[in-house]
C-alpha cells in the first residue's frame, strides 16, 4: 500500500510517497535521494542512519516513513550554514576524526544533539552520548577530541 | 501491508480485533522493526499508537503516576517526579539501547516484546506497577508480572492493547533501585538484572518490600523470599544474606553466551544485595 507523506525535512515542506513497511531511511535515501543519512546495520545498532525525529535523535532505520507524516525532520545535509560548516564538521576535518565516512554524518547529528542539551560535556559523557554510534576505521578517540573541540568553540561563540 | 494510525483506544482496539493475519502494534519500533528486517515478522497490518492521545503522556495523579504506552524511555528520563520518585524505574528504562533507542524505545513495549532480559520489566514488578488492558471485552487491570508468560510470549488476547502503565503513589521514606549486569556499559543486554523496590518505617526499619529479577528465567521474576528476608530489617548483613540466598534460589536461567547457569545464578544474589543497598540508602536509610 502506497503512502503519501508530507513532512518537513531541514525546515523544507516536503512530500514522498512510500510503501507501508518501507522504513524512513529507505524512503530518504531512495525517494529524496538524501545520501547522507546511511545505512550500517539496519537493526538499530551503529547509529549510521542517526537523525532527530521533531527533536528526538533516532535510527532512520526503526522508524517506518508513514511515521513521518507531519513531523519536522534534520539530517545532516541541514548542518551547513549554505557553504559554511557546521563547527562540528569543521573540527571533524580538523582532527580527521574520520576515514571512510560512513558513520560520520550520524556521529554529526549525534554530536550535535548532545551539545544542544549540553554545550559542555565531559569526555564521558560524550562517550555515553556516542555509545550508539559504531566507527570500524578511526576509533573513537579522534572523534571525542572533535566534539570537545566543536563544543569549546560553539561555548565561545 | 497496511499502516494505520488510530487516534484514540477504542479505534485501536477496533482496527487490532478486525485485522485478519498478522497483525502488529507500534509503539517505538526498536524490537518491531528488527525483527521485521531480519523477516522474523511479515505484518499485514501495523496499528500504530502514538496518535493516541491517552498513550502520549505521563500524568501525576494522587493515585501514582499514568505513563501512557506510546511515550519514549527518554521523556521519562526527562520527568523530574517521576525520576525523583521512582529512580529505579526510571534508570532500568533508561538502560535500554543508546540515544537512538531511548528516543524511541517504550517500557510498554519493552513489557508486551517480553524478553526474559528487558530491563524495564524487573524494575516494573518491583514497583506493583499495573498495565490497562484495552480489548473487545473492555478495560482490565493486569499486574505487569502476569502480562510476560515467556519468551516472546504475552497473556494479552487479541484485539487487547496496553494503554498506558499505572505506578502507584510514594509514600515517604520510598525508593527503588535496578542494577545490571553487562560486559559493556552500554548497547548491551542484560545477564542478569534485579530491582528492588522498598519502604522505610520507624528507625530505617523496612516495613514494606518487592525484590525482581531479570535474565534468569523464562520471564522476570517477582521473588516474595527475598522481601521477606529483609522486611522488618535495617538491612544488616544478616538479612542481605538472606535475601542473596533467596535470590539465588529463585533462578531458573539457561547457559547461553551471555552467560552459564552458575554464572547468573551467583550473580544475580551480588546484584539483589546491591540494588537493596541502592534502594535502602535512597529512601534515606542509614547504615
Amino acid at each position: 500500500m502506497a503512502m503519501l507523506v508530507s513532512t518537513t525535512i531541514n525546515g523544507d515542506a516536503t512530500d514522498f510517497s512510500c510503501e507501508a513497511d518501507e522504513t524512513l531511511l529507505d524512503a530518504l535515501r531512495n525517494r529524496l535521494s538524501m545520501t547522507g543519512v546511511k545505512e550500517g546495520c539496519g537493526t538499530g545498532d551503529c547509529g549510521a542512519c542517526s537523525i532527530t525525529l521533531d527533536g528526538a535523535l533516532v535510527c532512520s532505520c526503526l522508524v517506518l516513513g508513514a511515521e513521518a507524516q507531519g513531523r519536522s525532520i534534520e539530517t545532516v545535509e541541514g548542518m551547513s550554514d549554505g557553504e559554511k560548516l557546521h563547527p562540528l564538521q569543521q573540527k571533524f576535518l580538523e582532527h580527521a576524526a574520520l576515514q571512510c565516512g560512513i558513520c560520520t554524518p550520524g556521529f554529526l547529528v549525534a554530536a550535535k544533539v548532545l551539545l544542544e542539551k549540553n554545550p559542555n560535556p565531559t569526555e564521558s559523557e560524550i562517550r555515553y552520548a556516542l555509545a550508539g554510534n559504531l566507527c570500524r576505521c578511526t576509533g573513537y578517540d579522534k572523534i571525542v577530541r572533535a566534539v570537545q573541540d566543536a563544543a569549546a568553540q560553539m561555548r565561545r561563540a | 501491508m497496511q499502516y494505520l494510525a488510530p487516534e484514540n483506544t477504542a479505534d485501536a482496539v477496533a482496527l487490532l480485533s478486525k485485522s485478519k493475519g498478522s497483525v502488529h502494534v507500534l509503539a517505538g519500533g526498536s524490537d518491531l522493526l528488527v525483527r521485521m528486517k531480519g523477516g522474523y515478522v511479515e505484518p499485514d497490518v501495523i496499528v500504530d499508537i502514538k496518535h493516541i492521545k491517552q498513550m502520549n503522556g505521563i500524568k501525576k495523579t494522587a493515585d501514582g503516576f499514568i505513563i501512557g504506552a506510546a511515550v519514549s524511555c527518554a521523556k521519562l528520563g526527562e520527568h523530574v517526579a517521576l525520576r525523583k520518585a521512582w529512580p529505579g524505574v526510571v534508570e532500568a528504562a533508561n538502560l535500554i539501547g543508546s540515544d537512538q533507542i531511548q528516543g524511541r524505545c517504550t517500557i510498554v513495549g519493552n513489557l508486551c516484546n517480553a524478553s526474559p532480559a528487558a530491563d524495564s520489566v524487573p524494575a516494573l514488578i518491583a514497583a506493583n506497577a499495573v498495565a490497562v488492558v484495552h480489548g473487545p471485552k473492555g478495560e482490565r487491570d493486569v499486574d505487569v508480572a502476569k502480562i510476560g508468560t515467556g519468551p516472546g510470549k504475552t497473556s494479552l488476547k487479541k484485539g487487547e492493547v496496553v494503554e498506558s502503565i499505572r505506578l502507584p503513589a510514594r509514600s515517604a521514606k520510598s525508593a527503588d533501585a535496578y542494577l545490571r549486569f553487562t560486559p559493556r556499559t552500554e548497547m548491551d543486554i542484560a545477564v542478569v538484572s534485579a530491582a528492588v523496590n522498598l519502604t522505610l518505617g520507624a528507625k530505617g526499619v523496612i516495613k514494606d518490600a518487592r525484590v525482581s529479577l531479570g535474565a534468569v528465567a523464562p520471564r522476570a521474576l517477582l521473588v516474595p523470599a527475598a522481601a521477606k528476608a529483609i522486611i522488618g530489617t535495617t538491612l544488616d548483613d544478616a538479612a542481605l544474606a538472606k535475601l542473596a540466598s533467596a535470590c539465588s534460589a529463585a533462578c531458573n536461567p539457561i547457559d547461553d553466551k551471555r552467560g552459564t547457569v552458575a554464572y547468573r545464578t551467583k550473580v544475580a544474589a551480588v546484584l539483589g544485595r546491591r540494588a537493596a543497598e541502592s534502594a535502602y540508602a535512597r529512601a534515606g536509610g542509614k547504615k
